[in-house]
């Protein structure tokens, strides 16, 4: 069969000059560069979600729902992934701008808005919101005095306790306003014997342990950055201090060792379970841990702005914003979507989930009727945020921070040694 | 002649086209990548940096300790594969009654997406409200909860390859349960004859007629095993202290959470050249292995 062998050997030659031409041809494409106005403003987007803390997955179907009952030319079709899968979701969607809509983490403006990931939104964006936001939700979506989304679900992370154990343990809630007191709190506790290990975080090697470690950095007066923004800081004063404070609650018994493997929903879980008895987490963690349906706590939990150290006590900047991707075909009807979910209106109704970006919420009576215990604290902590350092090569300095931060807490290095080696390879990402 | 090869051309063109597009293409265009500073999902221009990302990746220690973890997982998840699947090919080869309904249970494991593995073997050993815990301390065999995955990363290794071996012994099982089904019933018949124990006739017999299936095995878990990558990522998502990175994790974190789309192309193909070099080895092996059976 010589002609099999012909045209086997044509049919390469062929396939290898049309490779070559798309390789080269896939090379000199330029990136297009969008005005986040295009399309008709009708017709069907998608938006991708993420399935955690915030808006819940049905939260976000009925506001959907609503938004289709009132704007008939728009269909949305949302998708949901962990918090885990969301950035390298929009990463991997974006040449192919398969979401028209994505909900981004307060750290990634600077990445994702100098990688034309997403589109700079600030000509749409009215004044009138850059007044009636608070300040830590306007940051959420800004890189350079550029707005690349608007503000959606605000957050923090504040401190529970268990109010039942505190009172047999004979400890006063209102001594749980500076880490020191908690140290003194989780003592009393270990000592009467009311829980095994007082404290529970979410200090697994992923972006959460760098959420708790950053509020404890601002607690003991440290900084990401130094002031220029051109140098590392946390590897001394403050950024020491914390990680020392954390790897001490380790070492005494305080914290649970198993923080070294949980995340905000095994916080949740374990301390829903009567199994710790303070712990930081986002603002949803007080609506389940009360539900008797997911939790043996229930009508037993307190909250409070987070503990001061030295240096005060700001809480993590954790928001998130909704953008319009710049592969969108449909930005137009995009946007407008993004305007209803985050209207004061919208986000007012679902305040139980997360509170609202506007200042004015806090006064509204629907809101503060939807969580009576929460609205007050979250108004005192979300005046006073820290954030993470807005660079866009954030994700891989956050990815060594948690590694050696981790060495720290599991023995294996000094607090001073892991920093000042997380810092040196942090140094070359700023 | 030749309207009917150019029939064959027409008729070979979808899946030529199917090939090039989702594997030639790709990974020709990764190739060119790996000599570019690619750090955008979008097509442009990029600066041409020629082998730095290569020579990036030999200083970068990172890659060092992630290689450490990919070669102590590919060695110690093989070999005991092997070991088990061995004995478990040798059990259900034997005559039992019931031996279609354990040959099923057998195969489950396997049958079941690595994803879905993973998420279950995470529940299992999870410290609060696993049932690792649970059962070890029930039965006295342990006092105490204790963390599998979260405090030592030696031992959160050592839970990943536990995972991956229970996973995969049934694969292995099968294929060395294939190749006892190859070895003639005489050859055991002639050696009770002669005198030869149980023991010697599976060393005298068994093995050696086993290898040729054994050494295909091994290339193939072997392969699978170097480029571990979903199971780490449901399991400990690389931690704790990154004691469970390997080099595929790494790369994907590289490539895809810090978009350094070059250095994760180049570092993808460094892992095909070691897997390609493995390959050639075995080969090599194996192919001596045959002649030597036949002389």
């Amino acid at each position: 069969m010589s002609t099999a062998g012909l045209s086997r050997r044509s049919l390469l030659r062929l396939s290898a000059t049309a490779g070559a031409g798309l390789v080269l041809a896939g090379c000199d494409v330029g990136g297009k560069a969008s005005s986040g106005n295009e399309g008709s403003g009708e017709g069907k987007i998608t938006a991708l979600f993420m399935q955690q803390a915030g808006y819940s997955e049905a939260d976000i179907r009925a506001m959907t729902a609503d938004f289709a009952k009132a704007n008939p030319k728009i269909t949305v079709e949302p998708t949901f992934v962990a918090y885990e899968a969301l950035h390298d979701k929009i990463v991997a969607a974006a040449a192919a701008g398969t979401y028209d809509v994505v909900l981004i983490d307060v750290i990634w403006p600077a990445e994702f808005g100098s990688k034309h990931i997403v589109t700079d939104v600030t000509a749409n964006f009215p004044a009138s919101w850059k007044s009636d936001m608070l300040g830590g939700a306007l940051a959420t979506a800004s890189y350079q005095d550029k707005y690349f989304g608007v503000p959606w679900i605000l957050d923090t992370k504040y401190f529970f306790y268990n109010t039942d154990m505190l009172t047999r343990a004979g400890v006063e809630p209102s001594s749980l306003s500076t880490w020191d007191g908690v140290l003194t709190a989780a003592q009393a506790l270990k000592d009467k014997k009311i829980v095994d290990f007082p404290l529970i975080w979410s200090w697994k090697q992923a972006e959460a342990l760098i959420c708790d470690y950053t509020q404890l950095l601002g607690a003991f007066g440290g900084k990401f950055l130094s002031d220029d923004g051109k140098s590392v800081a946390f590897d001394t004063g403050g950024g020491l201090q914390a990680l020392e404070f954390m790897k001490h609650t380790l070492d005494a018994g305080l914290s649970n060792k198993n923080s070294l493997e949980s995340l905000e929903e095994d916080v949740r879980k374990v301390f829903s379970g009567g199994q710790a008895a303070m712990a930081l987490n986002w603002t949803y963690m007080f609506n389940s841990a009360n539900d008797p349906a997911n939790s043996k706590i229930a009508g037993k939990v307190g909250v409070t702005t987070t503990p001061n150290g030295p240096a005060g006590g700001p809480g993590v900047n954790g928001s998130m914003a909704l953008c319009v991707s710049s592969g969108s075909k449909n930005q137009k009807a995009a946007w407008t979507y993004v305007s209803y979910l985050t209207s004061a209106d919208v986000q007012n109704k679902y305040a139980k989930s997360s509170l609202p970006c506007w200042s004015k919420s806090y006064d509204d009576a629907q809101v503060l009727a939807t969580s009576p215990q929460m609205v007050p604290v979250a108004k005192k902590e979300l005046a006073n945020l820290i954030a993470r350092p807005q660079v866009p090569k954030y994700n891989e300095i956050s990815q060594v921070l948690q590694t050696e931060v981790q060495k720290a807490l599991l023995g294996s290095k000094t607090p001073k040694q892991a920093l000042a080696d997380a810092a040196n390879q942090a140094r070359s990402l700023i | 002649m030749r309207s009917q090869a150019r029939l064959a051309a027409l008729l070979l063109l979808p899946a030529a086209i199917a090939v090039f597009g989702v594997v030639l293409y790709p990974a020709a265009r990764a190739l060119i990548i790996s000599f570019y500073d690619v750090d955008s999902p979008f097509a442009g221009r990029y600066p041409f940096v020629g082998l730095r990302n290569y020579t990036d990746i030999l200083g970068d220690s990172r890659i060092w300790t992630a290689a450490g973890h990919t070669l102590y997982f590919t060695v110690v998840s093989t070999a005991a594969e092997l070991l088990f699947g061995l004995a478990l090919a040798l059990l259900l080869a034997a005559p039992l009654r019931l031996r279609w309904l354990f040959r099923a249970v057998v195969i489950l494991p396997w049958a079941l997406p690595t994803i879905v593995t993973g998420a279950m073997w995470r529940l299992i050993l999870n410290a609060e409200y696993g049932v690792a815990n649970a059962l070890l301390t029930q039965l006295g065999l342990q006092d105490g909860y204790r963390s599998w995955l979260g405090t030592d990363p030696f031992l959160a290794l050592n839970m990943v390859v536990v995972a991956d071996v229970w996973k995969n012994t049934s694969l292995v099982a099968f294929f060395l349960l294939a190749g006892l089904h190859t070895i003639p019933r005489e050859l055991y018949e002639v050696a009770r004859v002669d005198g030869a124990g149980p023991i010697r006739s599976f060393f005298r017999i068994t093995v050696p007629l086993l290898m040729p299936t054994i050494a295909v095995v091994l290339v193939l878990r072997t392969i699978e095993a170097f480029k571990v990558f979903d199971i780490v990522y449901v399991m400990t998502g690389g931690g704790p202290a990154s004691g469970t990175q390997t080099i595929t994790f790494f790369t994907y974190l590289q490539a895809f959470s810090s978009q350094r789309f070059s250095y994760g192309a180049a570092l993808a193909y460094l892992t095909v050249l070691a897997i390609l070099m493995l390959a050639l080895l075995y080969l090599r092996l194996l192919r001596q292995n045959q002649l030597r059976g036949l002389s």
